[in-house]
C-alpha cells in the first residue's frame, strides 16, 4: 500500500489558488519538473483556462470534468487563511487522498476542524504551513526550490522537517555530501498540523526507498517527543536536528511554532527523548552527513 | 493577543461568568478613589474592608513575582499602585492596576478550555486544586476533549460556567480561556479571581471588532529596536552576543544561531525575514546593525518560497545606505541563488562563502577580541 505522503508522477494533482501570483509562479515550476498537474481550482474564475490548464469553480467539479474514469488525488493550497478550511474540505470531497496546505496564519479552530474533517474522509493533511513535499526527481508539491540539483537529488535519504528553509538547507548539506534524497516532507511549521512528525517517520519507516531517515524539529511542543516511539521502532537509521538551543526560554521565535513554556518542549527534552529512541541528534545542520557516514549509510544518488 | 486581566474579566462579564467588582486605574490617586468607591471605607481601622491592587500585564507567574498586593483601606491602595505603576513585571510595564473587592474564598479551583496541540482538538481543564501555575498541578488536572469540528456542541460539557467558558473559547477564537483561580466563595458561589486570555492573532480578519476594542494590548516591552521591529512586522529578539545573525524562517535563524554557538561565538539577536516579511530585508538588517556590541554579521539566506534574490536585494540596499564598517559573511542558497550571488559580486564586491558552516566561522572568527597575532615569541 503506497503511502499517501509520497507523490508520484501519476498522481493527479489539482492547484487550488492557481491563477494567483504564487499559484501560477509554483504551478509552472511543479509542471516543469514533472508533477501531474491537471487542473486549477478558482471560485471565481471556473470556466476559464491558466497556464494551458482548465480552472474549475471546485475540485469536485475538477474531478468529475473527464467521465466516470476520471478523478483527484492530490490537492495543493495557495488559498489565504480565510478559504483555506472550505477548500481542504472540497479536495477531500472530491476525493484527493493529500491535501498539501501551504496557507499560512489559518486560524487555530479553522486548522483543528479542518483536520478532523479530512480525517473523516480519509484524507491525509499535511501542513499548514508547509513549504510541500518533494519526491527528488519525480514531483514536488508546494513551494520548494527542488527543480535546483545544488539541492535536492534523488537518493535513499528521508527527510522529515518542521521548517521549509531549514529542510531546504538540510537538503543542501545532504547533497553536497553526496546524500541524495528519497523523499522530503515539510509538516508545517504550526502548532497543531494535519501531519505530526510521528506520522512523517512512521510514513518514511515504511518507504521502500528510504534507507535513512533525517529529522529536522525545533523547540516548542512535543512533536519530536511523540516522534520518538517511532523512530526507537524503526530499523533504519535516524539523525536529528532540532534547532534552538540557544534560543532563550518564554520568547516567541517566530509567529507561532517555537516558544518554550515552562518545562515542556525544550531543547534538553527533544534531545534526550530522540536520543533514548537510539537516533544520533547533532548540534548543525552541517554534521549530518557526517552522523549518517558514522551510522554506515553510505552516499547514494546525487 | 495576550489580554490582560482587567480585559479578560470584561469578557467574563459579558458572558455572566462572575467577576469581583473591581476599577482600572492608572494612577495612585485614581486607585484611593476607586477603593473608596468600592467600599474600601474612609481609610481609617474601623471601616475595614481588604481590597486587592494588581498589576496589569499580560504574563502569568505575576503574583509571585509581586504584582498582586492585598491593602486594608484606600490609602494602602493608592500606596499599592504607586509603587505598581511604571513598574515592570515579568519584562512587562505596568501602565495600569486593578483595584478589586477582595472576596472570601473558601477553595479554590482552576478551569481553562485551552488547545491541545498533539491531539489537535480544544480540551476543558479543570482542577480541584487551583491558584498555583498550572505546570504545577499536572497530575491533578483532569483533562476533558472537546470536538474539533464544533467544540461547544460536545456533550458532557457542564452547565453553567463552563459551558460559557466553552462559548467564550468559540465566539472570540482564543487560544486559551483560563479562570485560576476559581474560587468557591464562603457563601457558596463561583468567583473567577483571574483570567488570563489569549486571542488568536490568525483570526483577526473575522474578529477585528474584538482586536480593535482591546489593542493595543499589554504595554510593549523590549528595547527600543525590538519595539520598532515589532511595529514594521518584524520578529527580533536582541541577546546580548556580538554575531548578528540574519536568516529568514525561524527554523532555520534559531539554526544559525546555535551553529554560532557550536563554532565558538555568542549571538547578538534573532531576526528571522521569512514568510511574508521575506521583502523587509533593509530594516531588519537596520535594527541588526544598530544594536551596541555587535561585531560581526552573519546573513544566512536558503530560499523556498522566500526568494534569495529579493531578501539579498534588501540587504544590498540596506549596506549601501549604512556602509557599515563590519565584517559581513554570507551564505545563499534555494531559490533566487544565483542572481543572489551576482547582486553580492557586483554591488558589493562580496563573495558568498560555499556553505553555512564556513560563513558562520568567517563571522565568528571576525568577531573574536583582536588576537595577539604577530606578537606572539
Amino acid at each position: 500500500m503506497p503511502d499517501p505522503l509520497i507523490v508520484t508522477r501519476r498522481h493527479r494533482v489539482v492547484v487550488h489558488g492557481m491563477t494567483g501570483r504564487q499559484g501560477t509562479f509554483w504551478t509552472e515550476r511543479m509542471r516543469d519538473y514533472g508533477t501531474n498537474i491537471v487542473a486549477g481550482v478558482s471560485p471565481a474564475k471556473g470556466g476559464s483556462r491558466h497556464l494551458g490548464l482548465p480552472v474549475f469553480t471546485s475540485a469536485v467539479e475538477a474531478a468529475r470534468a473527464g467521465g466516470p474514469d476520471s478523478g483527484i488525488d492530490v490537492s495543493v493550497l495557495f488559498v489565504p487563511p480565510a478559504g483555506a478550511r472550505a477548500a481542504a474540505a472540497d479536495a477531500a470531497q472530491a476525493g484527493a487522498h493529500l491535501v498539501v496546505v501551504l496557507t499560512e496564519f489559518i486560524p487555530v479552530a479553522d486548522t483543528m476542524a479542518m483536520v478532523a474533517e479530512a480525517r473523516e474522509a480519509g484524507t491525509t493533511i499535511i501542513g499548514p504551513n508547509t513549504a510541500g513535499v518533494v519526491n527528488p526527481g519525480e514531483t514536488f508539491v508546494g513551494f520548494m526550490p527542488a527543480f535546483d540539483r545544488r539541492i535536492f537529488a534523488p537518493g535513499s535519504v528521508g527527510v522529515v522537517s518542521r521548517s521549509g528553509s531549514l529542510g531546504t538547507l538540510t537538503a543542501v548539506e545532504l547533497t553536497r555530501a553526496g546524500y541524495g534524497q528519497s523523499s522530503f516532507l515539510g509538516i508545517g511549521g504550526d502548532p497543531v498540523s494535519g501531519t505530526s512528525t510521528a506520522e512523517a517517520v512512521r510514513a518514511l519507516d515504511g518507504h521502500r526507498r528510504t534507507e535513512a531517515i533525517v529529522v529536522i524539529g525545533e523547540i516548542g511542543g512535543r512533536k519530536e517527543e511523540e516522534a520518538a516511539a517511532v523512530v526507537a521502532a524503526s530499523d533504519k537509521p535516524v539523525v536529528a536536528f532540532i534547532a534552538g538551543a540557544a534560543s532563550p526560554p518564554g520568547k516567541r521565535m517566530g509567529h507561532a511554532g517555537a516558544i518554550v513554556e515552562g518545562s515542556t518542549g525544550t531543547h534538553d527534552s527533544k534531545r534526550r527523548a530522540l536520543t533514548e529512541a537510539g537516533a544520533t541528534v547533532v548540534e548543525t545542520p552541517w554534521q549530518i552527513p557526517g552522523a549518517l557516514a558514522a551510522l554506515g549509510v553510505a552516499p547514494s544518488g546525487v | 493577543m495576550r489580554l490582560t486581566e482587567a480585559q479578560a474579566k470584561l469578557l467574563f462579564a459579558e458572558r455572566n461568568i462572575p467577576v469581583p467588582r473591581s476599577r482600572l486605574v492608572t494612577t495612585p490617586a485614581e486607585a484611593e478613589a476607586a477603593a473608596r468607591e468600592l467600599g474600601g471605607g474612609d481609610g481609617g481601622p474601623a471601616r475595614h474592608q481588604a481590597m486587592v491592587v494588581k498589576g496589569q500585564v499580560g504574563s502569568g507567574g505575576r503574583g509571585k513575582a509581586g504584582g498582586v498586593v492585598f491593602v486594608e483601606n484606600p490609602i494602602g491602595a493608592a500606596r499599592a499602585a504607586a509603587r505598581l505603576l511604571g513598574s515592570e513585571l515579568k519584562g512587562e510595564l505596568v501602565v495600569a492596576v486593578l483595584v478589586e473587592e477582595a472576596i472570601d474564598v473558601a477553595a479554590e479551583h482552576y478551569l481553562s478550555v485551552t488547545v491541545d496541540a498533539s491531539a489537535g482538538r480544544p480540551v476543558v481543564m479543570r482542577s480541584g486544586r487551583g491558584g498555583i501555575e498550572v505546570e504545577a498541578m499536572v497530575d491533578e488536572i483532569e483533562v476533558f476533549p472537546l470536538d474539533p469540528v464544533d467544540p461547544a456542541s460536545t456533550p458532557g460539557i457542564a452547565d453553567g460556567l463552563e459551558r460559557s467558558l466553552v462559548e467564550l473559547f468559540v465566539k472570540c477564537d482564543a487560544l486559551i480561556v483560563e479562570i485560576n483561580p476559581l474560587a468557591v466563595t464562603t457563601g457558596g458561589g463561583l468567583v473567577a479571581l483571574d483570567g488570563k486570555i489569549e486571542l488568536d492573532d490568525s483570526a483577526r480578519f473575522r474578529q477585528a471588532a474584538l482586536h480593535d476594542r482591546f489593542d493595543p494590548g499589554p504595554a510593549p516591552t523590549g528595547s527600543e529596536r525590538e519595539r520598532r521591529a515589532a511595529e514594521l512586522g518584524l520578529r527580533l529578539i536582541e541577546l546580548g552576543g556580538e554575531v548578528a545573525v540574519l536568516a529568514n524562517g525561524a527554523g532555520l535563524t534559531m539554526a544559525t544561531m546555535d551553529a554560532v554557538v557550536a563554532a565558538g561565538g555568542r549571538p547578538a539577536n534573532f531576526c528571522e525575514i521569512g514568510g511574508d516579511a521575506y521583502t523587509k530585508a533593509t530594516p531588519a538588517l537596520e535594527l541588526v546593525l544598530a544594536q551596541p556590541g555587535v561585531r560581526s554579521l552573519v546573513v544566512n539566506f536558503c530560499g523556498a518560497f522566500a526568494r534569495c534574490d529579493v531578501m539579498t536585494e534588501g540587504v544590498v540596499e540596506a549596506w549601501e545606505r549604512l556602509r557599515p564598517q563590519l565584517p559581513v559573511a554570507f551564505s545563499v542558497a534555494g531559490t533566487g541563488r544565483d542572481a543572489a550571488v551576482d547582486l553580492l559580486r557586483s554591488r558589493l564586491g562580496v563573495e558568498p562563502h560555499p556553505s553555512m558552516e564556513a560563513a558562520v566561522r568567517a563571522a565568528v572568527a571576525a568577531a573574536a577580541p583582536a588576537t595577539t597575532e604577530g606578537s606572539e615569541v
